[in-house]
């Protein structure tokens, strides 16, 4: 039975948090500091003409203004196209840096960027995906392009269809933590704090752009005060930050200013999807087609996948689901929370829904006709699936079964009331990642790995792990992640940090085991004789035989005994083999409750039940807060986010928190999360699934479809505002 | 921002005096808007003249015809004076629908009046805009204008007037008390303080440089029974009014002798539709005379290009803001 594993624990990080002792990347205190601020372009395609740095240079306290005519040029590196900044005159997007102020003190460099006269040379551009879909393209990586079967003729030959066109907005992640970095170098070595997702990443980005070898430099970021994916690439200030501090002998710090981030670090794409559903009437699926287009920048290629998980949520042996790119002249899109998956399961789930209509099946019952036993795609079988309880549980403490199925039928005074759901869907990815285990002979234990923790509750889930297989107390564990000094981890992204961090420090806390063993039995009356390392286990300090308890040695009179302070041991955890034979996704099913105000349009989501399956769960508590933080995460992007650009500029019009909405308490009532626990022993040793993503992922589809059954209204482009439903 | 020389006023002549000498020179109360703006480089004042220790100005006290209210009296503290909750409900509701409640602590009666258009293209110093430099061109008239007027506006400002008290004020006739430059008092009523923008849209009211706001005051009314104050937001706290209506009604026997509609997000300030209070005049407290009223409030509107939808909302927020001030007697 686990002591740790399952049960609820508060962060372990969480008093160093509201006490601000911990330290985000902007709050170092370096010696000497100087401050970088940087200045945008106010055009959106062109050259600089000329850039007047002279009264920005005279102004108190500016240090020096770099700009693409003094700035050294970064290593060419053909892995990476991500943008560097001021390498030339060029104009990729609007509010790309041209010029880097770096004064004695923030205010004095924010004055002075504003003291710098850019001239432009500028070119007609073009921001608007619409008005480029002529020259939408196949991303050059040719995935996803696999037809299944004969959609389109069975699409013709379908009894019952339904098609539509759906659209999702640019929207920005908006953290609460700006961006930010601090540099400084000694000699040729660099050290750099910064707000990132991946330290690794992070270092290989800046020795590859510097040309040093990537030992030398060193990446801190103990705490990320939220990131959804806007830290997963490197970014631009980081090489800004370095380049400063070198050229000027002293340390930079570099800051994002709120509008700054809308510019500073990708969006979720503008995306257009067409989806075209045929079934026979029965609801059996017998054609889906799906295709998406959104936007990436005229200098990289990025794509989110919007289409491809929708290929393995329901049985249907006729399938197309593409999805192609357009260049806009704008920054590069990126990952940001459940990216492709919540856009496209938001047109999906709606024209589900609108088959539903079409067919006059009730929408869950309609699922679970096309409930897929195994995965679709692959044919392979699911190493688990707990999808069909989710949406029975779901329905159950919803009270689905009161639902009536015609749209306007429900009512509470002036408000339309309208139940929704839909199908969240993401994957239980696992990429190699290792931990370093140092276990003293005082009883206590140091972990680390170059993980991050964006707030999903890294630190608290890993210490969690390790107090279960070293079979010591939390409180005896510290874990640091973080720092490019530890062992190598992935990218914390994808929902994959617990399946991949929590599988090497498990594996590193079964390798200090082995060596305890190891050490016991070079005892000749050692009571573990004969024992091999996967028959025993630590707890509270005895290495035991798991059969017989009574058989134990002392594990830290045993270290004592041979000189040993301490042990370490580093474990690599790679995907096991074994899951190429399956199929591994995470789902959930969503029910949603909306109040429609009849005459002023306003949508109030006055409650919600999302019952999730993903494997085990480690922290029940940090896991509820992703699984609301997620559901608050759908509620924005249903009814309030869109980062809006003025196509006659290219250049966004509401890059700050007053324009752009994110929901406000105010806007989220009553939200219930379960979770529906399944024995998985394929995925991983631990048996946990991704679920930081999973939980919006259905999110604004059944908020849509209850906004449909409230009103009779479909609405297929978000965000749902009063305006649209008057 | 830039820098600027700061000033604490020690008394209202000194205030004056300080702003007055200096054309750049500007007044600081709860800060929650100007701040921002001068990050934003969209203000750029070279001198600050900080009023927030002038604690005589922050009184709300009765007189003889009404109330005073101290023009450095913080949201918070007008929305829940027992006197206003009382006797100017609307009031006190209008403010409670207004930012959030740390900024309602911060912000005060002065500024609130003052706050500036919320218009994106004003916060954009990269964008044209007439408001923040005079002949640079207006982005939002063909651009993305889905928050601007309706009514009101010329080809050289769309924006609105974003506030929520001011619509109150307006409804209930306050009196607007400044103090001049010469040292001496005057009053504006409320319903001449702000300006549509015609060709000077940089000119947001009709305050001269260094005038100082006072004190706004209140008369009695009969309005306290039925009022009411709706918003429509894009969510449910903490958002500017795609359109806000102060609905207030005097009934003799039943039929309406007094009446006050005024819309907020909808023009370059408060505005208040003679043309719906005259059709309410003299007759009963329907819903169909609430709709005539609102037919006649929206007839001459002007939608442009990404805000017709106001209009129809607006009809529809003044019908069920009129029907709330009859349901919420109190
Ligand atoms: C995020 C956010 C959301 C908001 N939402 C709303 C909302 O929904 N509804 C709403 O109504 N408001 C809203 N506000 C606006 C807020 O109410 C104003 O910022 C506030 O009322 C301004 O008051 P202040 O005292 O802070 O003014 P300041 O920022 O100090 O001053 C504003 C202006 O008024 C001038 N001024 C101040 N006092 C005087 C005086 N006595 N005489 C002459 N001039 C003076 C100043 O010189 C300055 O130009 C919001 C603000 C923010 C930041």
């Amino acid at each position: 039975m686990a002591r740790y594993i399952g049960k609820e624990m508060s962060r372990v990080e969480g008093i160093a948090k509201v006490t601000g002792r911990a330290k985000y990347a902007a709050e170092f205190r370096v010696p000497n500091l100087a401050y970088g601020f940087i200045v945008s372009s106010s055009i959106a395609k062109g050259t600089i003409k000329s850039i007047d740095t002279r009264e920005a240079e005279r102004a108190p306290g500016v240090i020096r203004v770099f700009t693409h005519l003094n700035a050294p040029k970064f290593r060419n590196d053909p892995q990476d196209r991500s943008f560097r900044a001021l390498q030339s005159d060029r104009i990729y997007f609007n509010m790309q840096p041209v010029a880097l102020v770096v004064a004695e003190t923030y205010e004095q460099a924010r004055y002075a960027s504003r003291l710098v006269k850019v001239d432009y040379n500028a070119e007609k551009h073009q921001t608007d995906t619409e008005a480029l879909l002529a020259s939408a393209r196949d991303p050059s990586h040719g995935r996803g392009t696999r037809v299944r079967g004969n959609p389109e003729v069975a699409l013709r030959e379908a009894p019952v269809k339904v098609e539509a066109e759906y659209r999702i907005p640019i929207e920005h992640h908006n953290p609460m933590e700006p961006h930010a970095a601090i540099a400084f170098w000694e000699g040729d070595r660099l050290t750099i704090f910064d707000k990132t997702q991946g330290v690794y990443e992070v270092r290989r980005h800046l020795a590859s752009s510097f040309g040093i070898p990537e030992e030398d430099v060193t990446v801190i970021s103990p705490f990320v005060g939220g990131a959804f994916g806007s830290a997963l690439r490197p970014n631009y200030y980081p090489t800004l930050t370095a380049m400063a501090a070198r050229e000027l002998k002293r340390p930079v710090k570099i800051v994002y200013t709120r509008t700054q981030m809308f510019a500073g670090h990708g969006y979720r794409p503008y995306t257009i999807q067409r989806v075209a559903l045929g079934a026979d009437r029965s609801g059996k699926l017998t054609a889906i087609i799906h295709e998406a287009v959104h936007n990436t920048s005229s200098f990289e290629e990025f794509d989110d996948n919007t289409t491809g998980f929708a290929r393995q949520v329901y049985a249907c042996p006729n399938l197309r689901a593409s999805l192609k790119i357009v260049s806009t002249d704008l920054h590069t899109p990126t990952w940001m929370r459940a990216p492709g998956a919540v856009s496209g399961m938001f047109a999906l789930e709606s024209a589900m829904d609108e088959l539903a209509y079409a067919l006059k099946i009730d929408p869950l019952q309609l699922r679970l006709i096309n409930y897929a036993e195994t995965d679709p795609e692959s044919g392979k079988p699911w190493s688990s699936k707990a999808l069909r309880e989710c949406y029975l549980l779901g329905a159950k403490k919803f009270g689905w079964e009161k639902r009536k199925f015609e749209p306007r039928s429900m009512r509470d005074g002036e408000w339309l009331i309208g139940w929704g759901m839909a199908t969240g869907v993401w994957g239980a990815f696992q990429a190699p990642a290792a931990a370093r285990i140092t276990l003293r002979a005082d009883g206590t234990a140091h972990v680390v790995s170059a993980t991050s923790d964006i707030g999903p509750g890294t630190y608290t889930a890993m210490t969690i792990i390790a107090a279960e297989f070293l079979g010591l107390k939390p409180e005896q564990i510290k874990f640091e992640l973080g720092d490019t000094r530890f062992p190598r981890a992935p990218l914390e992204g994808g929902s994959m940090t617990t399946a991949s961090v929590g599988s090497a420090v498990h594996g590193a806390a079964m390798a200090i085991v082995a060596r305890l063993l190891d050490l016991a039995n070079r005892n000749e009356d050692s009571p573990l004789k004969g024992a091999a390392a996967s028959d025993v286990e630590l707890l509270d300090g005895r290495l035991q035989l798991k059969s017989d308890p009574s058989r134990y040695v002392d594990a830290f009179d045993l270290m004592k005994r041979h000189n040993l302070n301490e042990i370490t041991e580093t474990f690599e955890a790679r995907p096991s083999r074994e899951r190429e034979d399956y199929a591994m996704l995470a789902h959930g099913a969503q029910f949603v409750e909306v109040k429609v105000h009849s005459e002023l349009g306003i949508v109030r989501v006055t409650r919600i039940v999302e019952v999730t399956a993903c494997g085990r769960i480690v922290n029940p508590k940090t896991a509820h807060s992703q699984e609301i933080g997620g559901v608050v995460w759908g509620i924005g992007m249903a009814l309030q986010e869109a980062t809006e650009v003025d196509h006659r500029y290219g250049r966004i019009v509401n890059p700050n928190l007053q324009h752009y909405h994110v929901p406000v308490n105010a806007d989220v009532l009553e939200v219930e999360t379960i979770f529906v626990e399944e024995d998985d022993k394929i995925v991983n040793p631990l048996g946990v699934k991704g679920m930081g993503e999973l939980g919006m992922v259905g999110i604004p589809a059944a908020i849509a479809n209850a906004v449909f059954h409230a009103t009779g209204k479909r609405i297929r482009e978000l965000p749902i505002t009063p305006d649209k439903l008057l | 921002m830039r820098p600027f020389k700061y000033a604490r006023a020690t008394s209202e002549a000194e205030a004056v005096q300080l702003v007055s000498a200096t054309p750049t020179a500007k007044f600081l109360a709860g800060g929650t808007n100007l701040l921002d703006l001068m990050k934003e480089d969209v203000e750029r004042p070279t001198q600050i003249v900080d009023l927030t220790r002038l604690s005589h100005l922050a009184q709300i006290r009765p007189t003889l015809n009404g109330i005073s209210i101290g023009a450095l009296a913080t949201n918070a503290q007008v929305a829940n004076h027992p006197l206003v909750r009382q006797n100017y409900p609307l009031l006190s509701r209008a403010i409670l629908a207004g930012a959030s409640a740390q900024i309602r602590n911060m912000a005060t009666v002065g500024g609130n009046l003052m706050q500036r258009t919320r218009c994106p293209y004003f916060y954009d110093t990269a964008m044209p805009c007439n408001k923040r430099e005079p002949g640079s061109g207006c982005a939002a008239f063909h651009g993305l204008n889905r928050m601007h007027a309706i009514f009101g506006y010329s080809d050289k400002c769309i924006a609105t007037y974003p506030g929520d008290m001011a619509n109150a004020l307006y409804a209930l006739d306050a009196t607007v008390k400044i103090r001049g430059a010469n040292g001496q008092e005057r009053t504006i009523p409320i319903r001449d303080f702000h300006r549509l923008p015609g060709d000077t849209p940089e000119q947001d009211n009709n305050l001269q440089h260094g005038e100082l706001i006072v004190a706004v005051e209140l008369a009695k009314n009969d309005f306290a029974k039925h009022s009411y104050y709706l918003k429509v937001r894009d969510r449910a706290s903490y958002a500017f009014a795609l359109v806000a209506v102060a609905a207030a009604l005097a009934l003799e026997g039943d039929r309406i002798k007094q009446a006050r509609v005024v819309l907020g997000g909808v023009a370059h300030k408060p505005w208040r539709s003679t043309e719906a209070e005259d059709a309410l005049v003299g007759k009963e407290a329907t819903e169909a005379n609430f709709r005539a009223a609102a037919e006649a409030a929206m007839k001459e509107a002007k939608p442009l290009a990404h805000n017709a939808y106001k209009v129809e909302l607006g009809k529809r927020a003044i019908v069920l803001a009129l029907q709330r001030a009859m349901d919420e007697t109190i």
